[in-house]
């Protein structure tokens, strides 16, 4: 039993396999990497590299693949091909270097449980199988909370809270994992003005920390002022850069450009190709 | 999105209700005769047990009741607890598909039991049969989702009905067997309290306890899975393992929740008490530990009446008690129940009143002193007595609304009768009003100037929350408007 429980610990392997392509000092090095839900590619032959302490914003149109990349990177999407290194190995052996924030969608807030008992989810890696919430985990988590200006709510029932506070309650759980690269899935999707604010803040402070994170953003008119590095996605990488070289109306339009998107024609001609 | 899972409740409520009351009518007297002599019988109230017989029960002075209504209440404890996580991982419609599918599992066991010349009936062999069956009816749920592009409610319609079915099949052949009798196997549809000898009793409590202890040694575990399973996963956590766990659990509480609950109304015992405890807390923990005791009460007190009410099939009795208790929980429990939501709901609406009231009162007090001093705006406001009519006019009251809502500031001291039908503020309600008022602007400057909602929508949102802004926030839009010196005059000042 302890042996299996050994094998399932969510602590993982530090030693693990080297892959030898990503370089240990690089946060997030993606090679090759395809994914596909039945049959429709999602992801086609994505490489990336990002360099460390970099605010980097994922910008592409709806169905993109800016969310199937955050899972494909986080292993809860099946790649179909490809590999992916966080500071040059795999993630299965990195979950202590790195910080998840899911979109707030992706869970029912009428939960029982109040901000801070989320806020703690973020410490349970670290504590491992059947240890329980202690005072330490707690003032972590307190901590977190009072980083993302919440700290006074942290003891409200979550549906009680609004859309922005839910928001911040995630960023604060992924803080308290105290990770160096952070996923962020769409933390501005439909938040106040003063969450907006709040989060600007903190993404400044953890890069003046020399953290990275990446983060999937919808709003073009905000990307050049939040972030200095870009992924431009649809589907494939169309451009990947710093914020200044890459802005440019032609990349936006290779993005964005929709059906009449040279890219999106090559995609269409491709997909036909192989069936 | 809640009124839908609302609704979902209510309807899963309604059809558990009227399979109750199917099982009760199943469960009387056979032929009119009886049902003429019985109803008469209880009419006289021959039929129903006396005092002390009921006591002997309830206080477990007989040794085999003692045996099943320990073992149900047991049983009850492990419900509420697994029956927590499976309610909240959003399983139950698999619980219940998992339930109808150990039937053939219990017709197959006898056979093979019979056949090997025993009477068929241990109960262990029996309760294996049902556990494979049950299992194999989830894996073949599991496969229909994951193989073909069918949605889970068809996939879980399928397996219930089709093992169900199967399972009625089966029974109905095994009665044919020479060997042995197969009477009573279909008691493990409806339930029965029926006599356990010493070792059911020890199986089924033992097996109670472990899957009881399993719930909550895992309890930081399955909340996490139960609240986010990507976010366990991106954590190392073997999201699956952990569901297979929690799908075992529920497997064990089925199978010896089958002789005494049956396998038709089993998932109502697993999900009951969850939903009715859910009603009187925001705290997990509690909520389980509330959902053990709605369980092992129900149990409890089920198995006893049904002890005392041997004609009543044991599954609906027992599940008719949990739905009592749910009932109860709806109704009165302080937290989210109907009654205290409604009271909570009726306070906000007469504070928002009160409020408008006060505002209105100010408003116009403002505009009066406005007019007398040729529009100058830094005037102190001056309190002097106005009409009934003259609030009327500020708001859409109904002349019997507003009749009410002053009479209840008279009341609270913030209104005094001015003499000749004219009201006044008083001292305290001068205060309150301006207080009030002032709040009120700032909030509407904050909607307006700092997080773009559409000033049609002000008004309200304003009026309901201005007594939720903290200190603090309403001292840093002061600020800034002192900053900007932008004060804006609130949309509906007196024209």
């Amino acid at each position: 039993m302890n042996e299996l429980l050994k094998s399932m610990s969510p602590v993982g392997d530090a030693a693990g396999e080297d892959l030898s392509f990503h370089p240990p000092d690089v946060p997030l090095a993606i090679h090759d990497l395809t994914v596909a839900y039945h049959r429709k590619p999602v992801l086609w032959d994505v490489d990336l590299d990002i360099p460390e302490g970099k605010l980097v914003g994922i910008v592409g149109p709806n169905g993109a693949g800016k969310s199937t990349l955050i899972k494909a990177c986080l292993d809860l999407v099946p790649k179909t091909s490809g590999e992916v290194g966080i500071y040059g190995k795999p993630y299965k052996n990195q979950r202590h270097l790195v910080g998840y924030v899911p979109q707030r969608e992706s869970v029912d807030w009428d939960f029982p449980v109040s901000a801070l008992d989320v806020v703690a989810m973020g410490t349970y890696r670290r504590l491992g199988w059947f240890r329980r919430v202690g005072k330490k985990e707690r003032e972590a988590a307190m901590a977190a909370l009072e980083q993302v200006g919440i700290g006074h709510l942290a003891h409200r029932q979550i549906s009680q809270l609004s859309g922005g506070q839910q928001q911040r309650v995630f960023l604060a759980r992924a803080l308290a994992q105290d990770a160096k690269i952070y996923f962020m899935d769409e933390p501005f999707a439909a938040v106040d003005a003063a969450t907006e604010e709040a989060i600007v803040k903190l993404l400044r402070s953890l890069n003046e920390q020399g953290k990275t994170c990446l983060v999937v953003h919808h709003d073009l008119a905000t990307v050049s002022r939040y972030f200095d590095w870009l992924v431009l996605l649809n589907m494939r990488v169309v451009a990947s850069g710093p914020t200044s070289e890459l802005f440019t109306p032609e990349n936006l339009e290779k993005t964005y450009g929709g059906q009449l998107s040279l890219l999106n024609d090559a995609a269409k001609a491709l997909s036909h190709a192989t069936r | 999105m809640r009124r839908v899972r609302t609704e979902l409740w209510l309807r899963r409520w309604l059809v558990g209700i009227v399979v109750c009351l199917g099982c009760l009518a199943a469960g009387s007297p056979a032929n009119a005769a009886d049902f003429d002599r019985q109803q008469s019988l209880a009419l006289t109230g021959v039929e129903w047990p006396a005092p002390e017989e009921v006591w002997e029960v309830v206080a477990l002075k007989n040794y085999n009741t003692r045996l099943v209504v320990l073992s149900t209440a047991l049983l009850g404890v492990a419900a509420g607890l697994v029956g927590s996580f499976l309610l909240l991982r959003k399983r139950s419609l698999m619980g219940d598909a998992l339930s109808h599918a150990t039937l053939p599992g219990i017709g197959i066991a006898f056979a093979i039991g019979a056949s090997l010349g025993g009477t068929g009936k241990s109960l262990p062999l029996l309760l294996a049969g049902a556990t494979v069956s049950g299992v194999i009816g989830v894996l073949v749920m599991l496969a229909i989702r994951n193989s073909t592009r069918l949605r889970d409610d068809v996939a879980m319609g399928l397996v219930l009905s089709v093992f169900f079915g199967i399972g009625v099949a089966i029974l109905g052949m095994v009665q044919t067997m020479p060997q042995a009798s197969a009477a009573g196997l279909e008691s493990f549809i409806y339930g029965k309290t029926a006599s356990m000898v010493k070792s059911d009793f020890f199986f089924i409590a033992s097996v109670a306890a472990v899957s009881a202890l399993i719930a909550v040694v895992f309890f930081k575990e399955f909340t996490l899975l139960c609240f986010d399973d990507d976010y366990a996963a991106s954590q190392g956590w073997p999201a699956f393992g952990l569901d297979l766990l929690l799908l075992g659990l529920v497997t064990a509480v089925t199978v010896i929740g089958l002789q005494a609950v049956g396998l038709i109304l089993v998932i109502a015992f697993l999900i009951t008490p969850p939903t009715a405890a859910r009603f009187w807390t925001e705290r997990l923990p509690k909520m389980m530990g509330i959902s053990a005791f709605i369980g092992a009460l129900s149990g409890w007190l089920g198995a006893s009446l049904s002890a005392l009410l041997p004609r009543l099939p044991a599954g609906a009795v027992i599940v008719l008690v949990a739905a009592s208790l749910f009932v109860i929980s709806m109704f009165f429990a302080p937290a989210r129940g109907v009654i205290g939501r409604w009271l909570r709901h009726r306070r906000l609406r007469k504070k928002v009143n009160r409020q408008h009231l006060l505002r209105a009162a100010y408003e116009l007090l403002e505009a009066r002193t406005r007019q007398n001093g040729n529009g100058k705006r830094e005037m102190p406001i001056i309190n002097v007595p106005f009409s009934r009519a003259d609030l009327q006019s500020k708001r859409t009251w109904s002349p019997r609304e507003l009749a009410r809502i002053v009479r209840s500031e008279i009341a609270m001291g913030h209104l005094e009768d001015a003499g000749e039908g004219r009201l006044r503020l008083s001292e305290e309600g001068f205060g309150e009003a301006a207080r009030i008022t002032r709040n009120h602007r700032l909030w509407e400057v904050y909607l307006v100037k700092h997080a773009d909602i559409a000033p049609s929508h002000v008004d309200r949102d304003a009026d309901m929350v201005e007594h939720i802004l903290e200190a603090d926030l309403v001292r840093r839009l002061e600020e800034e408007l002192r900053d900007r010196d932008a004060w804006i005059p609130s949309p509906h000042l007196i024209q």
